[in-house]
């Protein structure tokens, strides 16, 4: 069951992890809005062992406006990153 | 957010300084071609069972090999590394082989 729905506002968790993760450091603890809910997926970071990635984690496309994560970025107003993360790097903002 | 989040590894560089971006295009050469299908294969035989497997491992290689190495250099290591953790072929084998086509190739 997914936890977040289209529109909820999202926090990118800015936990410490040493294993294999699939959130790049740039987007860490920056805010964005659920663009859309994909499928859930197993967890990189038992899968990248041999292990079976459970519980699986719903996947969300976050949306970020460049210029939340960019200070002084100088492209278009509406440029935004889209980005795919796991549920159990996401927190209520 | 206090501190900022740091960079977990050499594939980790959203939003460094990348330099000129080559945008030749170019062919794969005949072992890029074998690697990726053996990889592949591995993959389609459960030998390799997610690709998180392998990612894991070329962001293992250590900063220097990473940046070192060519794309499809980082995944015939990376997938040697894990088929020698899954005992598909031991560390011994492998050099032992590296060694023969050394020599053949003079």
């Amino acid at each position: 069951m997914a936890r977040f729905a289209i529109g909820d506002r999202v926090r990118i968790s800015d936990r410490e992890e040493a294993r294999h993760h699939r959130v790049p450091a740039y987007v860490k603890g920056h805010e964005g809005e659920v663009e859309r809910v994909c499928a859930a997926q197993g967890q990189p970071e038992t899968l990248a062992l041999g292990e079976n990635g459970e519980p699986i984690q719903t996947v969300y496309r976050i949306h970020i406006p460049q210029t939340r994560l960019w200070p002084g970025y100088e492209g278009p107003k509406g440029d935004s990153l889209e980005i795919e993360i796991f549920e159990h790097w996401l927190e209520s903002a | 957010m206090s501190d900022k989040p740091q960079p977990i590894g050499p594939h980790d560089v959203g939003g460094m300084p990348g330099g000129d971006i080559d945008h030749a295009s170019h062919d794969y050469t005949f072992w890029e071609r074998r690697i990726d299908a053996m990889v592949y294969l591995l993959f389609k035989k459960g030998v390799v069972r997610d690709w998180a497997e392998m990612r894991h491992q070329i962001e293992s290689l250590g900063p220097d090999v990473y940046e070192r190495l060519s794309y499809y250099e980082r995944w015939a290591a990376a997938v040697a590394a894990l088929m020698i953790r899954r005992g598909v072929v031991s560390r011994e084998e492998l050099d032992r082989r590296v060694a023969e086509l050394e020599e053949s190739a003079g």
